[in-house]
């Protein structure tokens, strides 16, 4: 900004800070500006790049995955990491915050949701550019959106209201079951089911109602959980959703018309990325308004001391029920979209793994926070990716890293924090 | 009609009986005062009348309708505040929401308005939040909205338990010993908010207190419980000088 003159010490110093008060000026869009930039660099010279830098093909995860697995091609993976991610994200970051905070300026001062949807649909653009290069980003990518979902719905439960519930994968299993039954019986040709009954063009409109009906059958489902919870609170509430979860798993491994332990498969192919973004969008969006109303606040005074909350007329019986529907809803969505992504479902994927990796992601990135859920499940997903070369050892760092994590902030990295639309986007200036 | 009558309330925890054969009238706009030794069964005969507990026996009417059956927030919407003899707050809610949250039962939303953020529900936030920072204004707290409660001097806490317990507009407001564990200057300024909340919100009060100097200068009536039972009850100067009374209760401690 300023012309300066000092001597080289200082100057470098000076850079430093610069660079620090520069990356701070930039706003949401102008990063956005810049990922959009460094996945085009990688789409159109990428090849051209790992070629040049001796690497077998594009690193699919950073480099995380190559430089685990050949330790020679560190410098390489370091370098492509460099030239393609890091170095257009902030040149363009920075030199575009000018202009970029003009327009998050011009952008704040319209409608918010006009606002909302033009980062949207720029960070679309990034994740489907991004997930262009191979197939297992692109599964990668809404495995871990579905994953979002999964943790921001069951940290409704356990982190706003703080009941402790293992029930999600049984949740996530009614939706599961539910949604795939609908395709395969209406719209597909398939053993289990026998011919469609609707012509399968009709499909895709179609799928938003199975995957709502998916949610619909796991909030019923949740009414199990709920009611016990009136009078059960801690320990035993954990015990009875449990059992839940294992119910439901036992029921659907010994009912054969859904496959018992078999399973489902040939769902169509209907979660493509965009469904899954849309869906992880509306589900951030609609939890997100819920838990900052006053309404949804009373999930927080029902978990901070229910008897206060009671005599301050809040209706702590419905508030349960809701909550418990409504985090059902959601992993019932999500369920749905996760049958319809890997196209077969059995029961062994909602046990106790399941469990473990969904309470994991919610305890590590945060209760009581949309912004620490969606940290959590992009996390400890794209870690879990990262280290897969590490094959057993992955099992040993993950644990530690959560136990580290425990320790130092016994609720999550980033817990009790509130996701505010209109702050995170206004400009920088 | 009076405005709460409880008829011979007796409650029993297993064989413990708590609460024996209580009777209780409070006239619209009236402060009355319950006192008694620790363990006597105060906080019970609170919890009993708010739907906490539904007592083994007798009659609780709130104008004229019966209470007894009815949820703690069913008890709390038909019109009965209360705070608690330890500050129920909720910790990691500001001290701003807390004042909202009591407004619950009057929210003019539904679900669907909180899960889809209509225009109608931000009409009613704006409508709730201005009402709760008049209430945070009055009880002097309102410097301190945006903070959480565990952040904030002792007496400003209790200010704020109380302003939550008006933000349910109340037609009785019962307080478990507002002054527990207060300094003399916030005692002094508690009875100031005690008098003015009842003189601008028209408020009947029903106040259970340890010191009895704070009692006989707000009160107009007094009970005295001792083992569940009611051993006196009258104006403020009757039950000073009863002789039951300072043999069960003012012999026995310092009550000034
Ligand atoms: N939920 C409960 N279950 C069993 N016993 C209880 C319960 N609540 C209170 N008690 C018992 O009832 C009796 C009256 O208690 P209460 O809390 O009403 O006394 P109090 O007059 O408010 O005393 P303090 O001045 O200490 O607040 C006590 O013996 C207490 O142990
Ligand atoms: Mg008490």
């Amino acid at each position: 900004m300023e012309s300066t003159k000092s001597t080289p010490a200082l100057s470098q110093d000076g850079f430093w800070s610069r660079l620090r008060s520069g990356f701070s000026r930039v706003p949401v869009i102008g990063w956005l500006a810049g990922g959009l930039c460094a996945v085009m660099v990688e789409y159109f010279l990428g090849d051209a790049l790992s070629y040049y830098l001796g690497l077998p093909k594009i690193p699919v995860l950073f480099g995380f995955v190559t430089m685990l697995k050949k330790p020679l091609l560190i410098p390489s993976s370091a370098a492509y990491v460099i030239l393609v991610y890091i170095v257009p994200l902030a040149a363009v970051g920075l030199l575009s915050a000018g202009p970029a905070n003009r327009l998050a300026a011009f952008l704040h001062r319209r409608a918010l949701w006009l606002s909302a949807i033009i980062h949207l649909v720029l960070l679309y653009i990034i994740i489907h550019v991004w997930s262009d290069i191979s197939d297992y980003r692109l599964l990668l990518l809404k495995l871990t959106m579905i994953a979002i979902m999964l943790t921001l719905s069951i940290n409704v439960i356990n982190g706003y209201m703080g009941e402790f519930s293992c029930s999600h994968p049984g949740f996530m299993a009614l939706g599961a079951y539910s949604a795939s039954a609908l395709t395969l019986i209406l719209f597909t040709n398939d053993k289990l089911f026998g011919p469609a009954l609707l012509p399968p063009a009709l499909g895709p409109y179609f799928f938003p109602l199975a995957l709502i009906f998916g949610g619909l059958v796991a909030a019923l489902g949740a009414l199990v959980v709920a009611i016990p919870s009136f009078r059960t609170r801690g320990d035993y509430l954990a015990i009875i959703s449990l059992a839940f979860m294992f119910i439901v798993k036992s029921v659907i491994e010994n009912l054969e018309f859904v496959g018992g332990p078999r399973g489902m498969s040939s769902q169509p192919n209907w979660s493509d990325l965009p469904t899954v973004f849309a869906w992880t969008v509306m589900c951030i969006w609609v939890i997100n308004n819920f838990v900052r109303s006053t309404m949804g606040k009373a999930l927080n005074a029902v978990r901070d001391n229910e008897m206060a909350a009671d005599a301050m007329t809040v209706d702590t019986r419905k508030t349960k029920i809701v909550t418990f529907m409504f985090g059902a809803f959601w992993a019932g969505v999500a369920g749905g979209l996760f049958a319809h992504v890997l196209r077969y479902v059995n029961p062994g994927t909602f046990g106790i793994q399941k469990l473990a990796e969904i309470l994991a992601m919610v305890y590590f990135g945060g209760l009581n926070s949309v912004v620490g859920s969606v940290v959590g499940a992009v996390s400890i997903n794209l870690l879990s990716e990262m280290l897969r070369p590490l094959e057993l050892f992955k099992w040993i760092v993950i644990p530690l890293l959560l136990i580290l994590v425990m320790i130092y902030r016994p609720t999550g990295l980033i817990a009790f924090r509130e996701f505010d639309v209109r702050k995170i986007l206004r400009p920088k200036q | 009609m009076p405005l709460l009558q409880v008829r011979n309330m007796t409650h029993y925890f297993g064989g413990l009986r708590a609460v024996h054969n209580f009777n209780l009238v409070i006239e619209p706009g009236e402060i009355k005062g319950l006192i008694g030794p620790n363990g006597a069964g105060k906080t019970t005969i609170f919890n009993l009348i708010t739907g906490i507990h539904t007592p083994t026996e007798g009659q609780i009417e709130l104008e004229g309708r019966s209470l007894i059956g009815l949820r703690p927030h069913e008890v709390a919407s038909r019109g009965l505040g209360r705070t608690f003899q330890n500050m129920l707050l909720w910790r990691h809610m500001n001290v701003l929401d807390h004042v909202k949250m009591a407004q619950y039962s009057r929210l003019g939303y539904g679900l669907l308005d909180a899960f889809f953020g209509t225009p109608r529900l931000q009409r009613e936030e704006q409508r709730v939040t201005d009402e709760a920072m008049r209430l945070l204004e009055l009880f002097d707290v309102a410097k301190y909205a945006g903070q959480l409660v565990g952040n904030l001097p002792y007496g400003a806490q209790r200010r704020v338990e109380m302003a939550r317990a008006m933000a349910t507009k109340p037609k009785i407001l019962f307080l478990d010993e507002p002054t527990a564990g207060m300094t003399p200057e916030e005692l002094v300024q508690m009875i100031g908010i005690i008098r003015q909340v009842h003189r601008d919100f028209g408020v009947a009060i029903f106040l259970i207190e340890h010191r009895l100097k704070f009692v006989m200068e707000l009160c107009q009536s007094i009970q005295t419980l001792v083992f569940g039972e009611v051993i006196a009850e009258g104006p403020p100067e009757e039950i000073q000088n009863n002789p039951k009374v300072v043999e069960a209760y003012l012999g026995k401690e310092d009550i000034t």
